[in-house]
């Protein structure tokens, strides 16, 4: 089955909360909804369910119209940010609850114990979600919803209320929980991190439009515009302004280069440069690099890798340098970009040039 | 672009249509058709036009007189009876207990008068305030004050008051009471650490995050208290004199004392008005209070 | 300004006369010198909160001290503590504009009209908040909410310490990195010691000078990030800190050379002493674990996932039942599932029951 938006627009007491959209998504696919809060993803998933009517357009499930037809009509499940499941009910009812309100009493016991397998629930299934932890009533709702075999299962930054590592073990099941079900997945999540663990397709959002969709490591490696490169990059993407003349490169914060790389075969203008914090790095003193003289304002050390804040007259930078580096605020550093490794864009924010993909 | 439309869907709503046509439009109408008409008994009636509205809205008439003297004593009354219980029920919520078993015991202490219909309340008082027999009325002439509310128009209204209060004290307490729970811990927490006084984590936090039960609260009680008809007719029966003649005891008077149904109708459906009117207004309000705006882009 | 000692301290929720062992918190000595950054990290449940509220003097303890600068204010409440707090959502009060809300403190505390208004003044200017002091604060994002919160903690002159829980947890991604870099310049300009609780290791690592690390109301190991990365005390915090975590492996150590599925490992320290009869696992990260083609003086694993995070690859592979993560290096490519692993032997460590064994030179 596949499941499509058409045109479709959606309005909250006259605040357009999703302009014109349209979208498809087919059968055993994972969709991640990425985008800041208030980009509309939530909305999107809400007319994707039916729990709203969009204010034009239509909804069509298998290139039947839908609109307007109840959501418990549809075949969908939804998970939500906080743990919602029935308190006075055990787990393993839980889980049963959607197949027992559905009158499908037929091998109810097969089902639930296929779930609790698939998410690991099996010890704790005599037990109420109050005695479970975080990340297991997390995955009793999950359980929930996967367990009518719904077409479409809508996940709404179900990892948001748990715990670094909980979010990090559950991250790395999903996926093959997913394939193992069949179903229509849309996952809305606010980290670029998450959206490239999970794989899968990425619709990438803002303030109510859709930037663009595609393969995961593709959005992320090919950002169509300034806008999804910002979005889809953790620590948050660098920029500096650029011109072009006369066979050289103009950086707004002063320095001078020629243009090799991917500059090469730019036409003469100004344009808007982006790279990310692991596309800086120290100077290495290889000349086909571009330097920049920089002043360091902070190192943060994880100890696996060190992020220093740079200002480059009046810019403000992001290195993701690994290992442990030490640099004191104050400190010059001269950091460097591979004008082969970086994101061109022209003055109306859209991508000219991206690296090759490695 | 094309629509689902299902027909059948009407039949469904047919039979709230027929209730609400049997409970409600048909009295309506019924009324209206009255309130321009008169009658000289006989079960004759002829055309009147809005001459009763007309009457009714002229103070300087019989009708117009009775109608605003007791509209004012209604208003007099909701508004006294608001500026009890609201500051009342806060003080009461703010004083219960906020967990243990105490929680249950004050909600169920509290729910009692609640529960208790309103022509048995206005008995309890009645009796409660008699001087002869009733332990406050006793109890109070005792002390050597001249209380009756049967002669005395004030005592008459302290009495209804009081009442009242006891009466619905309980539900504005509760609404304020389920307001304050919802209050997260931390901004407590927040105010301790920025040393505010018991008054300022009232004014700042508190009644702002109150401000929409207390809007429900004081709508209820108006509406209430605006409609009051059985404890007065018990307690006082709109006495002495026509000092406790709200409107809806003056209401029943000429419908069913002197069967002037013409003017009673025409009265009914003013007040009906009023009431609306008002229910519109705050409903308008509150709904404007509610909503929480998105917050702005760019906060920083 | 203040250094905070915890002497003894310990906390129980069903009073001090339950069974130590379900103390929320079980006893800790330990000093925080002024102006330090500190984070508290674990998971949820591990005390982290419960500790917080004692400093800040939410909750009294069920036993032991707190001094601040060598003054004992266990019986004080938080008002005479001098204490600021940023709380998970932002507080704020939602009849008043940003500078009232900042005002707040002051006026409580029965400044004077010009004082305040100078010193909100001042203290927006810290925060970018200048612009927005004549609107009404509940109208602001999520981040300049947190902000304010965090400006009426600053803007008392006389402020001790600022205690945050949790701060960043509504807020977007990009602008976390904002407030974090906000944070911390302001900890570097004011000199304030400030305690940091989270359960986000990045966070806390990149906040805090100092990382105490908690399990079960106990402190595992408290260090810098360095500390705890290249050298966890505790396989805890070797599973906690770093994403992914530590690999944790059992194995037979001798001397010199540790055995994992009868593959020698070179270790660079000796371990001829190690208790008899105790679990002995061998920790090393997936940063230090080299992926390689396989060959005979490799370790064999079989690869079952790579996990892409855009700047970095992560190999997830098998050896034999145990599951490992290794780093990948940049620009490799595989030819099939079967590789070979190279443990970094300086980065290879020696657990003994799940605490780290110190091996002789």
């Amino acid at each position: 089955m596949s499941v499509t938006l058409d045109h479709v627009t959606r309005f909250v007491s006259g605040v357009p909360y999703l302009h014109k959209t349209s979208l498809t998504l087919d059968r055993g696919t994972l969709n991640v909804l990425l985008g800041p809060t208030l980009a509309g993803k939530t909305s999107l998933m809400r007319l994707l369910a039916g729990l709203d009517r969009p204010d034009t357009g239509r909804v069509l499930v298998d290139d039947k119209d839908v609109t307007g037809i109840d959501v418990r009509k549809r075949s969908v499940a939804m998970v939500y940010q906080q743990f919602i499941n029935y308190p006075s009910l055990t787990v393993y009812e839980n889980i049963a609850s959607p197949l027992r309100v559905a009158g499908k009493h037929r091998d109810i016991d097969a089902r639930v114990q296929s779930v609790a397998k698939l998410l690991g629930l099996e010890p704790y299934l005599d037990r109420t979600p109050l005695q479970l932890s975080g990340g297991q009533q997390q995955r009793t709702a999950i359980a929930r919803a996967l367990v009518k075999g719904a077409d479409l299962v809508l996940l709404d930054e179900p990892l948001a209320n748990l715990d670094y590592k909980l979010r990090e073990e559950l991250r790395a099941e999903l996926p093959r929980i997913f394939e193992a079900s069949g179903a229509i997945f849309v996952y809305a999540t606010t980290e670029p991190t998450e959206a490239l663990l999970l794989g899968g397709r990425t619709i990438c959002m803002w303030e109510g439009e859709i930037l663009q969709t595609g393969d995961t490591a593709s959005v992320y490696r090919h950002p169509q515009s300034l806008r999804v490169a910002e979005v889809f990059s953790d620590p948050p993407l660098n920029r500096v302004g650029v011109e072009k003349k006369d066979g050289s490169i103009h950086y707004a914060s002063g320095e001078r280069a020629p243009a090799n790389g991917l500059y090469r075969d730019l036409a003469d203008g100004g344009y808007e440069v982006g790279f990310r914090a692991h596309q800086l790095a120290a100077a290495s003193g290889k000349n086909e690099r571009h330097s920049f003289a920089t002043t360091v304002l902070l190192t943060e050390i994880t100890g696996s890798e060190s992020f220093v804040h740079l200002k480059c007259d009046g810019f403000n930078w992001v290195a993701v340098m690994p290992g442990v580096v030490e640099y004191a605020p104050g400190d010059r550093l001269d950091a460097e970009i591979d004008p082969a490794d970086l994101y061109v864009f022209d003055p109306s924010g859209r991508l000219v040039a991206a690296p090759a993909t490695m | 672009m094309e629509k689902i439309v299902n027909q059948k869907a009407w039949l469904l709503v047919l039979p709230v249509f027929v209730l609400v046509a049997f409970s409600a439009i048909i009295p309506l109408m019924t009324v209206v058709n009255y309130s321009v008409q008169d009658t000289f008994g006989n079960n004759q009636f002829f055309w009147n036009g809005v001459g009763w509205y007309k009457d009714l809205l002229d103070p300087s008439t019989e009708l117009g007189g009775r109608f605003f003297a007791s509209l004012w004593r209604n208003l007099l009354f909701s508004a006294a009876v608001l500026a009890i219980e609201i500051p009342l029920g806060i003080l009461v919520a703010l004083s219960m207990p906020r967990e243990g078993w105490r929680v249950a015991a004050c909600l169920i202490i509290l729910a009692l008068p609640l529960l208790i219909p309103w022509n048995v309340v206005g008995t309890i008082w009645q009796i409660f305030g008699r001087s002869d027999i009733g332990l406050l009325g006793y109890t109070l002439n005792l002390f050597g004050l001249n209380y009756n509310y049967v002669a005395n128009p004030l005592d008459a209204w302290l009495t209804i008051i009081a009442m009242d209060v006891w009466h619905w004290t309980s539900l504005v307490a509760l609404l304020c009471y389920a307001g304050l729970k919802s209050i997260p811990e931390a901004y407590y927490q927040a105010a301790h650490i920025d040393g505010a006084s018991r008054w300022a984590v009232f004014t700042a936090i508190q009644l702002p995050k109150m401000k929409r039960v207390l809007l429900i609260a004081f709508l209820l009680r108006f509406m209430d208290s605006f409609m009051i008809y059985t404890e007065p007719f018990v307690v006082t029966g709109g006495g002495p004199g026509n000092s406790t003649t709200f409107l809806s005891i003056e209401l029943v008077k000429l419908a069913l004392g002197q069967f002037d149904l013409g003017k009673a109708a025409a009265m009914s459906i003013v007040y009906n008005l009023i009431v609306l009117i008002v229910c519109w207004v705050f409903y308008t309000v509150m709904t404007n209070v509610g909503t929480e705006r998105r917050p702005e882009t760019g906060g920083v | 300004m203040a250094r905070i000692d915890l002497v003894d301290l310990a906390h129980s929720y069903h009073g001090p006369a339950a069974d130590p062992a379900t103390y929320a918190l079980k006893p800790m000595s330990m000093t925080w010198r002024q102006g330090g950054a500190y984070a508290l990290l674990g998971p949820s449940g591990c005390g982290k909160t419960t500790l917080l509220n004692i400093i800040s003097g939410l909750v009294k303890p069920s036993r032991g001290r707190i001094l601040f600068d060598q003054r004992d204010v266990t019986p004080l409440s938080t008002q005479r503590r001098n204490i600021a707090q940023v709380f998970q959502f932002p507080v704020i009060y939602d009849t008043m504009t940003v500078a009232e809300n900042l005002a707040f403190p002051l006026k409580n505390r029965g400044l004077r009209g010009e004082q305040i208004a100078s010193r909100v003044a001042e203290i927006a200017q810290l925060l970018d908040l200048t612009p927005h002091l004549k609107r009404k604060a509940t109208r602001l994002s999520a981040d300049a909410k947190q902000k304010i919160s965090l400006g009426r903690g600053l803007v008392r002159p006389d402020v001790a310490a600022i205690l945050f829980d949790e701060p960043l947890t509504v807020i977007d991604p990009h602008l976390k990195w904002e407030l974090r870099s906000k944070l911390k310049a302001l900890h570097r300009a004011l000199d304030l010691t400030m305690i940091y609780v989270t359960h986000d290791q990045t966070e806390a690592l990149t906040f805090a000078d100092t990382v105490v690390v908690m399990q079960d109301g106990m402190v595992v190991q408290s260090g810098t990030p360095q500390d705890l990365f290249e050298k966890p005390a505790h396989t805890f915090v070797g599973y906690f800190i770093g994403s992914p975590g530590m690999n944790i492996l059992p194995a037979t150590v001798q001397g010199r050379r540790a055995h994992l599925s009868g593959h020698p490992i070179a270790l660079t320290r000796a371990y001829d002493r190690l208790p008899a009869g105790a679990r002995i696992e061998i920790g090393v990260r997936p940063e230090f674990v080299r992926v390689a083609a396989p060959a005979p003086n490799l370790l064999n694993a079989r690869i079952e996932r790579i996990d892409d995070l855009g700047r970095t690859r992560f190999a997830r592979v098998r050896v034999g039942e145990q599951k490992l993560a290794a780093q990948v290096p940049n620009g490799m490519s595989f030819a099939g599932a079967d590789v070979g692993l190279d443990f970094d032997p300086a980065h290879v460590h020696v657990y003994a029951d799940s605490r780290l064994v110190e091996g002789a030179a």
